[in-house]
């Protein structure tokens, strides 16, 4: 499991490993939405909670696709499969290096952007708290789509199809948390929940994936 | 132990490619598959490594493939088509990862680098690798992680002639050790006291006609009759 896990954060880190896309995919949209919305501050800070959560998930679902596709195009999942690590580690090793290379880097720098969106200075340790509590879930149910997706050629839009609806929770609970914190309000509940989304797809996800790998693989 | 497989029948894509195969392969045992393309020789290796659906009994002594997939999944190792090599990676890297997933011995790792010539390579990135070196590195797996069933898909393919030599004196010494391959070629690999296995014999389709008669629209009756009438 260690062993899938450092190589996954080591070919993120290598030419055409795609660590760093994910982020500046975020700024550069987090940008656009600023730039296009305009000098309304009051407008930017409303829009800011739920803004920053939308394009943190897009963020994280555009690497989702070669997450099982790279090792199944190339013969390395079969040898997974064989290997004595029982597929649900695989599964649960790269979701982890998948949320370490693209989800983390986005939680520690959507500070800045939130203050370009104008969002209350209260609410940044809540902004990035609820995001590394809340973007492990994308990764892992993430994972559950890359793996029932993993034979298809082109499934990136098929995989965000699958995705999309099941991150509507994190989405939900993300972005009140945000809000809560900007408008002073106990950020507890929502921060909770996230916890336990987190949680739940942690149990879940690597059974389900590696299941959904299997059925591909035969 | 042995590799017994009784009564076997494997489809591909809803036509079955062969039915009633039963093969022994006892310690030692050395078994290159044979047969025109489409066969199927590509479908029972995988199916022997539990990795395509097939019916029938597949069992490496007491422990069966259908009652304990992982157990019997532990003693064999495929090498398919693909090298199962990432480009990024250095030589050493990529071997380096298998050997730890397998718990392979340092000292496997290394006999792995002499024993397929990778010791010049190891820090070049593997996606620099000619096919045929690549082809080397994904075969010098085999050597790493020591599990006694070896199923080979083409194994020589890319390979250069010494090379080929070599890796034919590893898998005879694989045999010699006690091991078990089966190999799907149409080269003669050069492995001494090995027997055949021709899988058109056990082909679902008559062999007279090969494979590509079934799906003939010629030949199929509805098609005849529609057109007579």
């Amino acid at each position: 499991m260690k062993a899938v896990f450092l190589r996954d954060l080591r070919l993120a880190f290598r030419l055409g490993g795609g660590a760093g896309q994910s982020l500046a995919f975020f700024l550069i949209a987090i940008t656009l939405l600023a730039l296009g919305v305009g000098p309304a501050p009051d407008l930017l800070s409303r829009l800011a909670p739920g803004a920053l959560w939308v394009f943190a998930l897009l963020a994280c679902l555009l690497s989702l696709d070669r997450l099982f596709q790279a090792d199944y195009e190339d013969g390395s999942l079969d040898h997974l499969l064989l290997a004595p690590t029982p597929l649900e580690g695989v599964a649960l090793a790269k979701s982890a290096a998948h949320w370490l290379t693209t989800a983390a880097p986005l939680a520690l720098f959507a500070p800045v952007l939130g203050a370009m969106l104008n969002l209350p200075d209260a609410a940044m340790g809540t902004l990035v708290t609820a995001l590394l509590l809340g973007t492990p879930a994308l990764s892992l149910i993430g994972a559950i789509g890359a793996a029932l997706t993993v034979g298809v050629r082109r499934g990136g839009l098929l995989l965000s199809l699958l995705v999309l609806p099941l991150y509507l929770p994190t989405l939900i609970f993300g972005a009140m948390a945000v809000r809560a914190a900007a408008e002073g309000l106990p950020v507890l509940e929502p921060l909770a929940l996230l916890g336990a989304l987190t949680l739940g797809c942690a149990a879940l996800g690597p059974f389900a994936a590696a299941a959904a790998l299997r059925i591909n693989l035969s | 132990m042995s590799l017994i497989v009784e009564n076997l029948s494997c489809a591909r894509g809803g036509r079955t490619l062969f039915t009633g195969l039963s093969l022994r392969a006892d310690p030692g045992a050395f078994i290159a598959l044979r047969g025109p393309n489409g066969a199927g020789k590509s479908t029972l290796l995988r199916a022997l490594a539990g990795l395509s659906p097939s019916r029938g009994s597949i069992r490496w002594g007491e422990t069966s493939l259908a009652e304990d997939a992982d157990a019997y999944q532990e003693k064999l190792l495929y090498a398919g088509h693909l090298d199962a090599v990432k480009p990024a990676l250095t030589v050493d890297e990529n071997l380096s990862f298998w050997a730890e997933l397998h718990d392979g011995s340092a000292e496997a790792l290394e006999s792995a680098m002499a024993r397929f010539r990778l010791k010049a390579l190891a820090s070049i990135p593997a996606g620099q690798c000619s096919a045929g070196q690549k082809r080397r590195l994904g075969l010098a797996r085999l050597v790493v992680t020591e599990r006694p069933v070896w199923l080979l898909d083409e194994p020589t393919v890319s390979l250069d002639a010494e090379s080929a030599r070599d890796f034919a004196g590893t898998v005879s010494a694989h045999c010699a050790a006690g091991g078990v391959v089966i190999a799907a070629t149409h080269i003669e690999l050069g492995v001494e006291g090995g027997r055949e296995l021709w899988l058109d014999r056990f082909a679902a389709v008559p062999a007279k006609d090969g494979l590509e008669a079934a799906d003939d629209p010629f030949l199929d009756p509805a098609f005849e009759r529609e057109n007579i009438t």
